[in-house]
């Protein structure tokens, strides 16, 4: 019975602060490289700031990676932590490597006996949770993504063809490895495989943790889906879209952070069947200087 | 006229219509660990784009290659040219140069000028050095085939003079 304002106070919580969101990316040691076999290795965590690890692990199973030829490549030297994955890659042929994770999921809502409940997890699980014909359930597909990019020579397209589901970037115009400060860079947002109009886009420098103001640089697609960047400086960028859920910057925790938040409000908008969905897009851009 | 020219001065770069001769100057830095740096040098035009390349000098003794796992850090080289070339290249990469002034002639393989439209150009030279610093130096030049180039600039910190000279026909 108690559990009730609990909820309410976390939904809260986790609504006015945006500056308290916790952050899922994935760095790469390098994103340009030359040589016969570089590897590159990659750290992962979920934090407050950028990118001091300071919150959750995820899981190294929750990755991926596709090589320069659109095949997977094998992560390798993988360790999870407390506070922070890591695995490696050597790269093996030339061209641009898309590393990441994507986490699909369903969240639920119904009343109990007067209680509101929660399910979080995979469409199987819920299909076996037998939620169906609850009261007032409220269901909502969640799918997001977390990425970088890597190139071993001259950056190719094949891995960062777009898959069509959820929220993505389209690197139509720019290639996310060959960005320079001062330069000006136009990206595509996509949801479910069309331009994604009027989506905000929020774009983090690093090592926030040392400045006072964070310096988000908002920008919001145009008709096209597209939006653009000017880099203000070299560092690596954390870059971060969401639609769907009315919850913001952050693409929720990793899959180990289940049931700390409540399945959100219905879904706002965009594509997707049942009760509402929710999407994001989350990547790490490094930025040379010139 | 050239013949002469040249037979009359013996023992200097003997420079041939079109031929680019580079002087590029490696200071001497007090670090306490001390790496050559690796430097290239190539032309671009007025818009930034890559014109051709002159010289890449990096490590070229390593086993297996291993010299070439730090060419992108010759960072705009490596984006404008260095990334869509197989190394090494022919009458361009060659080892890296210890501390002092170098004079190189352009291998006509690396670049012809008598080939290369009338225009404006510039000369960039670029210097990376391991456990070190990055620095670039940007000579602009006007090429028209007939006329001497010889311009410097000077670079603060990797880099010291450098300088591209171009004799012409009409200047032998």
């Amino acid at each position: 019975m108690n559990k009730k304002p609990i909820l309410a106070l976390a939904a809260l919580v986790a609504l006015s602060s945006p500056a308290l969101a916790h952050r899922f990316w994935i760095v790469p040691s390098s994103t340009v490289l030359s040589g016969e076999q570089p590897w590159v290795t990659f750290d992962a965590a979920v934090s407050n700031n950028l990118f001091f690890p300071d919150h959750v692990a995820p899981a190294v199973e929750a990755f991926q990676a596709t090589g320069p030829d659109g095949k997977e490549v094998t992560l390798q030297n993988g360790a999870k932590g407390k506070y922070r994955t890591v695995f490696d890659i050597a790269l093996e042929k030339e061209g641009t490597y898309r590393v990441g994770t994507v986490r699909e999921m369903i969240l639920a809502t119904w009343k109990e006996d007067g209680e509101t409940k929660n399910f979080r997890g995979s469409a199987a699980d819920f299909k076996a949770a037998a939620l169906d014909g609850k009261p007032e359930l409220s269901v909502t597909e969640s799918y997001s993504r977390v990425e970088t990019y890597v190139t071993r020579g001259e950056p190719n397209k094949e891995a960062l063809k777009p898959t069509g589901k959820g929220l993505e970037v389209v690197f139509d115009q720019t290639h996310p490895n060959d960005l320079f400060a001062g330069e000006k860079s136009v990206f595509t947002l996509h949801l479910n495989g069309k331009p994604a109009a009027g989506v905000k886009v929020s774009i983090i420098k690093g090592d926030d943790r040392y400045r006072s103001e964070a310096g988000e640089i908002a920008a919001t697609t145009n008709e096209k889906g597209e939006f653009e960047v000017t880099w203000p400086e070299a560092g690596r960028f954390w870059v971060n879209a969401a639609v769907g859920g009315g919850r913001g910057p952050g693409a929720g925790g990793p899959p180990q952070a289940g049931g700390q938040k409540p399945a959100g409000a219905p879904a706002q908008g965009g594509g997707g069947g049942g009760g509402g969905a929710r999407s994001g897009y989350t990547a790490v851009f490094e930025v040379l200087p010139e | 006229m050239k013949k002469a020219f040249l037979l009359l001065t013996p023992g200097l770069a003997t420079a041939g219509a079109g031929e680019v001769q580079l002087t590029i100057e490696i200071p001497r830095l007090e670090v306490a660990e001390y790496h050559r740096p690796y430097i290239a040098a190539w032309l671009e035009k007025p818009d930034k784009s890559h014109a051709a390349n002159l010289t890449v000098w990096y490590d070229t003794e390593m086993k297996n290659a291993e010299g070439e796992k730090w060419l992108k850090d010759i960072r705009q080289w490596w984006r404008k040219s260095g990334r869509s070339l197989k190394m090494p290249v022919d009458g361009v990469s060659s080892p890296t140069r210890p501390v002092g002034t170098h004079t190189v002639a352009i291998s006509d393989k690396a670049v012809d000028m008598t080939k290369l439209a009338e225009g404006e150009y510039t000369l960039v030279v670029e210097a990376s050095r391991e456990v070190g610093g990055r620095e670039m130096v940007r000579v602009p030049f006007k090429w028209d085939g007939k006329t001497t180039v010889d311009a410097s600039g000077a670079g603060k910190t990797e880099l010291g003079k450098v300088a591209i000279k171009i004799e012409t026909q009409a200047s032998n």
